[in-house]
């Protein structure tokens, strides 16, 4: 492999591995929010232990994203600085605007949420979760219209061989991340929804498996106590209603990322038709969709696949929203950017070995067919299973089956799987291309950029494997970490985010320290942090 | 002379140092984990007063970053590429830090607390030497090439500088952290923490104060002069004042000797942004590293409202929490049992 190769893959585990924190946070913050705003409003204690269970995890979780997400705004200029230079012009303003607006203020109104459960009125608290929470969507937001540029480049004329941003309301409204932003906002919610889900389901089958929860003979439950902190029937009441919210966030979130897709899809098709044509491993324009095809798909040699079920019609409302429409399959497209584009890379010492070889312009189709595949069948999976569950908790607990039991908790995975095949998906669908170039524009534009040229050319092969080796072992050792200490507050329930529950609370005579101090003097616990590290 | 490179030249170097502000006590805090608290309550008394304001510090790091992408491409490109390896160690000792603040108290035992306080006090002190020492080369040059790469091999980057702007950073960040304690904490971690600082000072300033005088010396102009000899005054008023025991004013004079230190260097650099130590007609200058005007004046617009709302609510952080810690108020240790365990004591009803 070569400092390309190499660098594409750091990129590619480093990325995905990112966005598995990323949409559990986005998730996990909005469910959270809406659970204190209902404790706020109702005073209800079960929304308040949600918050605080749910809270629990959602940190355990938003620190990885947060200690990961450094890598990813470093690694373009360490690895990809040719890319930096070329599109720094338009593209550096989302990402230093996404640092300025989303992610301070996600991480100062957080830490004000984590540490001021006491010093803040409960209404400015709830509302610091809320800022934090927006922030998240406005950080989705910036990073997406980075992305869309690299998918669809507008609002830039080429001046010395590089884009310079001539309209911004271009580039910020961005059609295809305007379709993008709702798309991933819901995969994040999608995946929220299995996380509640999962575990809720455990805990409720916890309860009835300690003989606490038992079923009536109507096969209605009957929610029980234990004299254990934190298990009692408010505890109950706790996991049927995350349970329920889970579920029902998980069907509105595929819902809304099926909408949303298929109007991404139908952009695709116009803007990037080639990725479309290497998602259905369409070799020949057509209107069937293939429900399976076989042979050896990674070849890029269309002559090898053969479509064993394919449905006549469903390319043609994918693409164009009729039946009829032929859509381009990759052996003529090919043709076209063979035209447009050239036949080889030019010879500019930038292209490296490269230089002067041969454009393969057809994505690997082993993972766009496939990964466009797994990110809806994971989605609609998730889907079901959640309607499934609904079903099956209508009487208010959980059927006894172990096995189940372990299916709601794998099903967790099957949300992360969708939205990490989607974007690599997205992504490898965009090859040979960084900047994919824009065909729905007059003319050729010349504002796109070969992969092969955008890696750094000062940076030797070495180095980057040293970061992919050292970035990679780090990695899967702190998601052994993260899981761990995830099952371990997950099995100690919501006990183990509310000390108070386990703890007698401090009386408050027998407090020897004085009640009001001045800075300078030592006030009660309570009155300098909440909660402590 | 370009207006808006300029005013973003200036800009980026208000957005080092800030983070240098912010994130120097954060960092020099992380760093004392290991030699200043004696024990695990002191260890959390450390910890708790970064607690709700440490990751709100580290985006000035990342809104620096993002800046110069942005508004310096070409500058972004050369210098993370150029030290690529140099960059890989502060990534890697950010990543440990920060999931170590969050994950330290999670287990409840010496063994684990004890990991996890080592990969504080070492990343913390990696991050600020490596932060330091791409800011000491941005500073003096690196060997880069017509087209803005480096030109040698993997370690073609090393200069003393490099490791005087390491010191520099991580001596400023302990003294700081010193001077943040003194004023944040209560209790025997107080008054220790305003000795050591007291003490200290003169070593740990003495690294930024050569780095400084260096810069001068390659490329300073008088009133860049004056502007360090501010900065030499400032901090000996800091130790004056922290003498007296004047916390506050203590920690107040030793923001200016870095505001003064950093106009210093920036300043001096100006208008430069990262110098070719194989050919000066390769330097990197704010000219010809510099988006269009289109692009800085839309992030100047952006900015002027962003920026002040940024300091705005952080200030209003650290009011919410301006009480001081102390170690009368470090809760126990929170210990549960899994609802696995928990079966043992059931008590059917």
């Amino acid at each position: 492999m070569d400092a390309l190769e190499i660098a594409r893959w750091q990129f590619g585990i480093t990325t995905v591995y990112h966005f598995m924190m990323v949409p559990l946070t986005i998730g996990l913050g909005l469910v959270v929010a809406v659970m204190q705003t209902i404790w706020h409003r109702t005073g209800n204690p079960a929304y308040l232990r949600m918050t605080k269970f749910w809270g629990k995890l959602f940190l355990i979780n938003f620190i990885m994203g947060v200690a990961t997400g450094i890598v990813q705004e470093f690694q373009f200029g360490m690895a990809w600085s040719e890319y930096s230079r070329f599109v720094g012009d338009v593209f550096g303003a989302p990402l230093a605007l996404e640092a300025l607006l989303a992610f301070f203020v996600e991480s100062t109104f957080l830490g004000l949420w984590i540490f001021g459960w006491k010093q803040l009125k409960q209404g400015v608290h709830l509302a610091c979760l809320w800022i934090a929470v927006v922030g998240s969507f406005f950080s989705a937001y910036f990073i997406i219209v980075a992305n869309s540029w690299m998918q669809h480049p507008v609002g830039v004329t080429m001046i010395d061989g590089r884009p310079v941003m001539t309209d911004a309301w271009a580039v910020f409204t961005n059609n295809t991340a305007l379709v993008a932003v709702p798309h991933t906002l819901f995969g994040a919610l999608a995946v929220a929804g299995g996380f509640l889900l999962g575990i809720a389901w455990y805990h409720l089958w916890r309860r009835r498996r300690d003989g606490i929860d038992a079923v009536g003979a109507d096969g209605k439950v009957i929610a029980g106590e234990a004299a254990i902190p934190g298990r009692d029937r408010t505890d109950y009441t706790v996991w049927i209603k995350s349970l329920r919210i889970g579920a029902v966030v998980a069907m509105i979130s595929f819902a809304g990322t099926a909408l949303t897709g298929d109007l991404q899809g139908k952009l695709m098709f116009e803007q990037q038709p080639m990725k479309m044509a290497a998602a259905e491993a369409a070799c020949h324009d057509g209107t069937g969709f293939s429900v399976l095809s076989v042979g050896n798909v990674g070849s890029r040699n269309c002559d090898d696949i053969v479509a064993l079920i394919e449905v006549p019609g469903i390319l043609s409302y994918l693409a164009k929203g009729d039946f009829t429409t032929e859509v381009k399959g990759v052996n003529s497209l090919i043709d076209q950017y063979k035209a447009d584009y050239g036949t080889h890379v030019p010879d500019n010492p930038i292209y490296g070995d490269r230089a002067g070889q041969e454009v393969e312009y057809v994505p690997v189709m082993e993972v766009t067919y496939w990964g466009f595949r797994a990110m809806i069948g994971f989605g609609g999976l998730a889907a079901l299973a959640a309607l499934v569950a609904l079903w099956l908790t209508r009487k208010g607990t959980v059927p006894e089956s172990r096995w189940l039991m372990r299916l709601a908790v794998f099903g967790i995975l099957a949300p992360f799987g969708a939205n990490a095949a989607g974007w690599i998906f997205t992504e490898m669908g965009r090859q040979p291309f960084v900047v994919a170039p824009n065909p729905d524009l007059n003319g050729i534009d010349q504002v796109f950029m070969f992969t092969a040229a955008a890696v750094s050319p000062g940076v030797s092969a070495g180095e980057i494997l040293t970061s992919l080796i050292v970035l990679t072992l780090i990695y899967a050792v702190l998601l052994v970490v993260e899981v761990k200490l995830l099952v371990k507050y997950v099995r100690g329930g919501v006990a183990s985010a509310m000390p108070e529950l386990v703890h007698a609370p401090v009386d408050e005579n027998e407090d020897a320290t004085p009640r009001d101090g001045g800075p300078d003097k030592p006030g009660t616990p309570d009155d300098v942090l909440a909660f402590a590290y | 002379m370009e207006l808006l490179p300029t005013i973003w030249f200036i800009a980026i170097a208000v957005l080092w140092t800030g983070y240098l502000f912010l994130e120097g006590f954060d960092l020099g805090v992380g760093m004392l984990m290991k030699i200043f608290a004696r024990n695990n309550t002191e260890r959390r008394v450390l910890l708790n007063t970064i607690g709700p304001v440490w990751d709100g510090n580290e985006v000035w790091l990342l809104t620096a970053g993002g800046a110069t992408f942005a508004a310096f491409p070409f500058w972004y490109a050369s210098l993370f590429s150029a030290l690529y390896l140099p960059l890989l160690l502060v990534l890697v000792a950010l990543i440990f830090r920060a999931v170590a603040f969050e994950y330290r108290g999670k287990v409840d035992t010496d063994r684990w607390r004890n990991t996890w306080d080592w990969a504080i006090a070492v990343g913390s002190f990696l991050a600020a030497f490596g932060v330091g020492a791409a800011l000491g080369l941005t500073t003096t040059g690196l060997p880069l090439d017509a087209n803005g790469d480096r030109d040698g091999g993997p370690f073609a980057w090393f200069s003393w500088y490099a490791v005087l702007g390491g010191l520099a950073v991580a001596g400023f960040a302990l003294l700081h952290a010193l001077a943040f304690l003194a004023l944040k904490t209560d209790g025997d971690v107080r008054h220790r923490a305003r000795q050591w600082f007291v003490r200290l000072l003169p070593v740990l300033l003495l690294p930024m104060a050569g780095w400084a005088i260096g810069v001068q010396v390659l490329s300073g102009e008088s009133w860049t002069l004056v502007v360090l000899g501010v900065a030499v005054v400032a901090a000996a008023a800091a130790w004056a004042q922290a003498r007296k025991g004047n916390e506050g004013r203590a920690f107040l004079a030793i923001g200016v000797f870095l505001l003064g230190g950093s106009a210093s260097i920036f300043g001096a650099v100006f208008p430069v942004v990262l110098p070719s130590t194989i050919d000066p007609a390769f330097n990197l200058t704010i000219a010809n590293a510099s988006s269009s005007d289109y692009t800085l004046g839309l992030m100047s617009i952006v900015a002027c409202v962003g920026l002040p709302l940024v300091i705005a609510y952080q200030a209003w952080t650290y009011w919410v929490f301006r009480r001081r810690v102390s170690a009368a108020h470090i809760p126990e240790a929170h210990s549960f049992l899994p609802a696995v365990a928990a079966k043992a004591l059931i008590r059917k009803d």
